[in-house]
């Protein structure tokens, strides 16, 4: 700890749970890739160069999976002509990890307009993943027209209600939950009395040791509600989350990466591997964002998850595509 | 040679300065016609419905044009009315026989609300 170099930063949070401007730093590396890690309740942040010093030390665990969202096949606007491409380009990634992925989650709008051959599409590039298992939660772009019928015929096998599940992986405990039904005017994204009794059964006889992992498209945080980026009603499920010493919250919706610690609870957003949105309030809308075409592959990316038994909490690590 | 380039450039510049004040034209007309009390549609720009509140009279079709990159919907609270989803420029029409306040959203960005007046 004597030779800590500057790019290094150390958060205590003992009292409030953040240090806002370590936070924001770790926030603001995200998207060039960097590295954030919970360790013992103190989160640590690493750039990409100080990484490959470490020669992979951090990261390399017993479990290893991936998060990728927002691939909105079909979209076709200025913001990016070709997502088939930025796809592509992801799984690539995805192939060439240093630690191979065991599996996938998808958290959401798989589809821009929820049409079969954009969903099609998708299931086709995603075969040349290495990972085989994928697990899926639905985006409100997967969900258009039928209030998800589709979306549960080719995806939601084995799942309950409107397409919420769970899952055991070495211990770990994964929990897809669907936030994106029933939207109600003026609102945001909601689980629902019947999702949330669910989740409360499902997790209530758990050792509170067990890691737990909750992915969801929307936001289980307010990052921004003027912008609709948030669950109203994710507090009662990170009530039942209490008692667990580590719970891993992965989302996307917002298309940019962003991470966020409160207790034993660390929240993270996923970049998009289609096209990027502006930061929260930086724009009249959050509609797509136009980035000069040789910049886009640095604002999209994929989520590299690790989890190392007897340690804290699971180390979340985000790559662009560039 | 030389004098023949610059005739050409200098129409060119003229037409297009021309052009450039008939689209201004055309731009304060329908500006002037939406500020008008029975305006008839709703366009949907940076994820906002404009104008957010609209009144009309019985009997009239209110039609709304989605100008954004993104879907988005025109769904009535009380399920009066309810449009497919709306892709860039799409549109949607809905003819209100009845007088009364009709709230609607937007399915997908449910953030998104507006309101039309039947009187
Ligand atoms: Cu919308």
């Amino acid at each position: 700890m004597t030779a800590k170099s500057k790019d290094e930063l150390l958060h205590d949070h003992n009292h409030d749970g953040v240090d806002r401007r370590g936070f924001l730093k770790c926030m603001a590396w995200a998207g060039t890739g960097a590295f954030c890690i919970m360790q013992g309740g103190v989160l640590k942040s690493y750039s990409m160069s100080q990484m490959a010093q470490m020669g992979g030390k951090v990261g390399k665990g017993e479990l290893s999976f991936v998060q990728i969202s927002d691939s909105h096949m079909g979209f076709n606007k200025a913001a990016n002509p070709d997502v088939v491409g930025t796809l592509k380009t992801a799984i690539d990634k995805v192939n060439a990890l240093s630690t191979p992925a065991e599996f996938m989650l998808h958290t959401g709008d798989i589809s821009h307009l929820s049409k079969p051959e954009e969903f099609d599409t998708v299931d086709q590039i995603l075969k040349g993943a290495t990972p085989k298992d994928i697990f899926y939660v639905p985006g409100e772009h997967d969900m258009l027209n039928d209030d998800g019928k589709q979306y549960l015929e080719r995806y939601g096998k084995n799942t309950k209600g409107a397409g919420w599940y769970s899952f055991d992986k070495k211990g770990v405990h994964f929990i897809g939950l669907v936030n994106v039904l029933n939207l109600k005017a003026g609102g945001l994204g909601t689980l629902g009395h019947d999702q949330l009794e669910w989740m409360e059964d499902d997790v209530k006889h758990l050792k509170s040791s067990t890691p737990i992992v909750v992915f969801a498209h929307i936001p289980l945080w307010s990052v921004y509600p003027e912008w609709g980026w948030g669950t109203e009603d994710s507090a009662q499920a990170l009530a039942y989350l209490k008692k667990f010493g580590s719970v891993t919250v992965l989302n996307g919706h917002i298309h940019q990466t962003m991470q966020k610690v409160e207790g034993n609870v660390t929240f993270h957003t996923a970049a998009s591997t289609a096209f990027p949105q502006p930061e929260p309030g930086k724009a009249p809308s959050p509609g797509p964002m136009k980035v000069p075409a040789e910049q886009l592959k640095s604002v999209l990316g994929i989520t590299d998850v690790n989890y190392v038994h007897g340690q804290h909490a699971l180390a979340v690590v985000d790559s662009s595509l560039a | 040679m030389r004098r023949i380039v610059s005739t050409a450039v200098l129409f060119a510049t003229t037409f297009g300065v021309a052009f450039a004040g008939l689209r201004a034209g055309e731009r304060n007309i329908s500006a002037a016609a939406q500020q008008k009390p029975d305006a008839t549609e709703v366009k949907i720009d940076n994820f906002s419905f404009g104008p957010a509140e609209l009144k009309v009279s019985v009997g009239t079709t209110v039609t709304w044009t989605n100008r954004d990159d993104i879907p988005h919907t025109a769904v009535s609270t009380d399920k009066t009315f309810k449009s497919k989803v709306l892709d860039t420029d799409e549109k949607f029409s809905f003819t209100f026989s009845k007088p009364g306040t009709y709230e609607y959203f937007c399915s997908i960005h449910p953030k998104m609300t507006g309101k039309v007046v039947v009187q």
